[in-house]
């Protein structure tokens, strides 16, 4: 068992409302009785049905109770569970794929005051992302706005897959909200279901959706290197959540290839997209799909060259490892202090500044 | 340094381009606009004959949408894999100090100093010379 | 001194000259329509092509849906001296690539066919024309060339009649789908391509490309040709999950599939995340009865080109001994641009039991042929 050094920070756990109406006291009046009368139902994402196995650890199950949805949980499991210094919520229920901007709108403002006063407050170890609605850039830019005054705020999220290729111009007003605030942009798995998941059409089962997000990753890190979203907030930083990493290398030396003969398709892209990568993405460790041998593990380190690209996550309540195995056997130690600790502080400035 | 005389300037006009073979090694030479430029004919990637390559300008942004083109017909394209050469000095676009290839001087030169050699050379005008 | 001036540069004989070697991606284009594949087009169709055209699922009715870095995605110096498209000139082809890069085994994969046409009638009678075409102007002609049986994937009965109409014919070597299919290609609606190609004893081959009408990504149509390319690659892989997970491999234990096109790098991380997620899942993926990188192992290889390419020549040869060395067949992708040369894509340093199989004895065993 690879041992977390301390102060490890956990960058990707996942709360999640018990049901929607534990939302109604957040929502905006008007969204509030649309709720009631409407019958709006429960707005979690066939990504995660909360019964499948991915989707929560045997020893993390609560009953019937959705998982993640009970912050003593959580903070038992996880937190105290794995000793971390800080813990990074990244909710990803459903409310920023309704297809009304204004409604996602108002969802996600709910979420994130829900977040602030049921998660935030309980614990001064809990951090949040803001959650914004992927197809609304300038609503997102104003709800990361408001949210960003609230430090314990560190990230904006959205999914990997939204309405547009994440890099496209349209999705700028976002990422320059975040940038003038100081915050990362997360994409994390999951999609708003606009697009077929996969290049070839809808899947037929759960476990190629899941698989597919990987490959979704891969072609949203081509979107962002080759719009300039690197070039063009030159202070962004931008997390892979629930990325998988064992696919960058290959990817990467494919990217690079075809950047070196179709630059001029790109002129903004003025270095080579390995280097923009390894210094401006970054990615939660789990799930970690990569050969349990340590030779193997070794070896795909070296193909990612640096040690700054992995943030330590537990991925909770999700199940991609059992006890207390996050993270892979046979890691040096300074590169486990780097994943735990080093690169979590810098990629999350916020943190830096102890609790509020 | 070596210099070989390889055509009279008025059998390389603009606009075209020639390669030849010196002392073993191939080099692709062009007429752009009036300047000469050479290039081993070989990519350094996979060895791509560069004579056959395309002549572009330099496509820059300093941000995304803000394209400039410069240098019209001195950038030239790899008829392979697309990679960009500076015709002035053989260096890569994407990566100038890594990747490169040779790049010689050629230039036009009256024929009062030149020697005669397998290009017959005729005094009343000026030759094409490459140094190898 | 001596001073030539060439025309074009002649072959030069390459490092591999000694291994006669397959290339697995070779790609011929018609001189004509009228003169090579009207002969073999009903004038039923050649009148709807006239009128109508050929309409994929795209927005261009001529030209790829993403212009091109170079004209006809080709190499600019493999234009034939005597005109006509890349491709399309048997004797150049010799000289510029099968003689001087000895290739002893060409696969023919002809892209422009009728795979992906919304008219499936039409796609039907444009494939058939096709496969006549490789075998009157090509395998005939020249015996180090074999052809591909190109079928209307996105009808599977008339896909399984035309299988069966070509598998007669020894020079096809393959049945050939495009991988941008309509739905994930392992999906039932195509099982009757993979029962047919299962019976005639052909491997099955997946080209990158095609016109499904799903947009490359997730998340919609990205804006340039660079990300279409990069994209193969995850097209590639959402077809070998697809293909795994709904257990075609299960189904027809025989079945070879080959991937063209898309690189191969990507494969050790996806047989990972495969297995994992199968394990985790797999009371949901009943017809997926062995772990997905052992059925990769045993029935899925791949075509080299685009070979990926690190910094470091020696990262690559460790990813193909995490794919393992019997998996790999060479491809040059001649005359297009993304071409291969085959005395450039492995360090000299790689033994020559590995470079055998990899530039001949795994196409050779895959295709169960001979080098002619």
């Amino acid at each position: 068992m690879t041992a977390l050094p301390p102060g490890a920070i956990d960058c990707d756990l996942h709360p999640a409302p018990p049901s929607v109406s534990a939302l109604l006291p957040y929502l905006e009046p008007h969204w509030a009785d649309a709720a009631g009368h409407r019958g709006l139902h429960e707005l979690e994402t066939i990504a995660w049905p909360p019964n499948a196995p991915l989707s929560c650890r045997p020893d993390w199950r609560d009953g019937d109770r959705r998982p993640g949805s009970d912050p003593e949980r959580l903070i038992g499991d996880a937190v105290e569970g794995f000793g971390t210094r800080y813990a990074i919520l990244n909710c990803l229920y459903g409310a920023p794929m309704l297809y009304s901007e204004d409604m996602a709108a108002g969802f996600c403002r709910a979420l994130n005051d829900w977040l602030r006063a049921e998660w935030l407050d309980r614990d001064p170890r809990l951090r949040a992302s803001i959650l914004v609605p992927p197809h609304a850039p300038e609503l997102a830019a104003e709800e990361i706005e408001r949210m960003a005054e609230d430090r314990r705020f560190v990230q904006v999220l959205l999914p990997v897959m939204g309405e547009t290729p994440p890099g496209r111009r349209v999705n700028w007003p976002a990422y320059a909200a975040a940038e003038r605030a100081g915050l990362p942009v997360a994409f994390h798995a999951g999609s708003a279901y606009r697009h077929p998941p996969t290049p070839v059409g809808w899947p037929s089962y759960l476990a190629e959706d899941y698989a597919a997000q990987a490959t979704a990753f891969q072609s949203a890190l081509t979107s962002l290197v080759a719009e300039g979203v690197f070039q063009k907030f030159p202070d962004l930083t931008v997390v892979f959540a629930e990325s998988g990493v064992a696919w960058l290398p290959a990817h990467l030396w494919r990217l690079a290839k075809y950047w070196r003969g179709l630059r001029m398709e790109m002129p903004w892209v003025d270095r080579s997209p390995e280097e923009i990568v390894r210094e401006r993405v970054r990615f939660t460790i789990q799930p970690f799909d990569a050969p349990e041998e340590p030779d193997a593990v070794a070896r795909l380190f070296d193909h990612l060259g640096s040690d700054d690209l992995l943030l330590f996550a537990t991925d909770y309540p999700h199940w991609q490892f059992d006890g207390m195995g996050a993270l892979p056997e046979g890691l040096p130690a300074d590169l486990v202090q780097r994943i735990a600790v080093d690169n979590p502080l810098s990629t999350y400035p916020r943190l830096e500044e102890g609790e509020p | 340094m070596t210099r070989h005389v390889v055509a009279p300037v008025s059998e390389f006009p603009p606009g075209t381009r020639r390669c030849v073979v010196l002392e073993g090694r191939r080099i692709a030479l062009f007429n752009v606009g009036g300047r000469y430029f050479g290039l081993l004919d070989r990519c350094p990637h996979q060895g791509g004959p560069l004579s056959e390559g395309v002549l572009t300008g330099l496509v820059e942004a300093g941000t995304p949408g803000d394209y400039s083109f410069s240098r019209p017909g001195e950038i030239l394209r790899c008829p392979w894999h697309g990679w960009e050469f500076d015709l002035a000095t053989g260096r890569s676009r994407f990566d100038p100090r890594r990747h490169r290839t040779r790049a010689f001087r050629v230039t036009a030169e009256p024929a009062g100093d030149l020697r005669a050699e397998t290009v017959p050379v005729r005094v009343e005008e000026d030759h094409v010379v490459v140094e190898t | 001194m001596t001073v030539e001036v060439l025309d074009r540069p002649s072959g030069e004989t390459p490092a591999e000259a000694a291994l006669r070697i397959a290339d697995c991606d070779i790609h011929p284009s018609p001189k004509s329509l009228e003169r090579e594949i009207y002969p073999f087009l009903e004038k039923r169709w050649q009148r709807h092509m006239e009128r109508y055209g050929a309409r994929p699922r795209q927005p261009f009715l001529n030209g790829p849906a993403y212009p091109k870095g170079q004209p006809d995605a080709a190499r600019r110096d493999a234009y034939p001296p005597a005109g006509g498209r890349p491709g399309s000139d048997l004797a150049f082809m010799r000289t510029q690539h099968l003689d001087p890069n000895n290739v002893g085994f060409g696969v023919l994969n002809p892209l422009k066919s009728g795979q992906g046409l919304q008219n499936l009638d039409f796609a039907d009678a444009y494939c058939r024309a096709i496969n006549d075409w490789q075998i009157a102007f090509w395998t005939r002609e020249e015996p180090r060339l074999k052809a591909s049986i190109v079928i209307p994937y996105e009808d599977a009965a008339a896909s399984a009649r035309e299988i069966g109409r070509c598998a007669g014919e020894e020079d096809y070597v393959q049945v050939f789908m495009l991988n941008r299919t309509a739905e994930p290609m392992g999906q039932r609606r195509y099982w009757p391509i993979y029962d047919a190609a299962a019976a005639a004893g052909l491997p099955l081959a997946v080209h990158a490309f095609g016109f499904g009408g799903a947009p490359i990504t997730g998340s919609g149509w990205p804006s340039y040709y660079a990300e279409d390319m990069t994209g193969h690659a995850q097209s590639s892989q959402a077809v070998l999950t697809s293909m795994i997970f709904e257990g075609v491999f299960d189904r027809l234990p025989g079945l070879k599939m080959v991937l063209i096109e898309s690189g191969f790098a990507w494969l050790p991380a996806l047989c990972w995340r495969l297995d994992r997620v199968w394990m985790r899942m797999r009371d949901e993926l009943h017809r997926c009865r062995r772990r997905p990188s052992e059925i990769v192992r045993e029935q899925v290889f791949l075509t080299t080109q685009p070979m990926e390419e690190p910094r470091s020549p020696r990262q690559l040869v460790e990813c193909i001994d995490w794919i393992g060395w019997d998996r790999l067949l060479f491809a040059t992708d001649y005359p297009h641009w993304d071409f291969d040369q085959p005395d450039r894509v492995l360090p000299a340093w790689v033994d020559a039991e590995k470079r055998r199989a990899f530039f001949r004895d795994n196409a050779l065993r895959v295709y169960g042929r001979q080098m002619p």
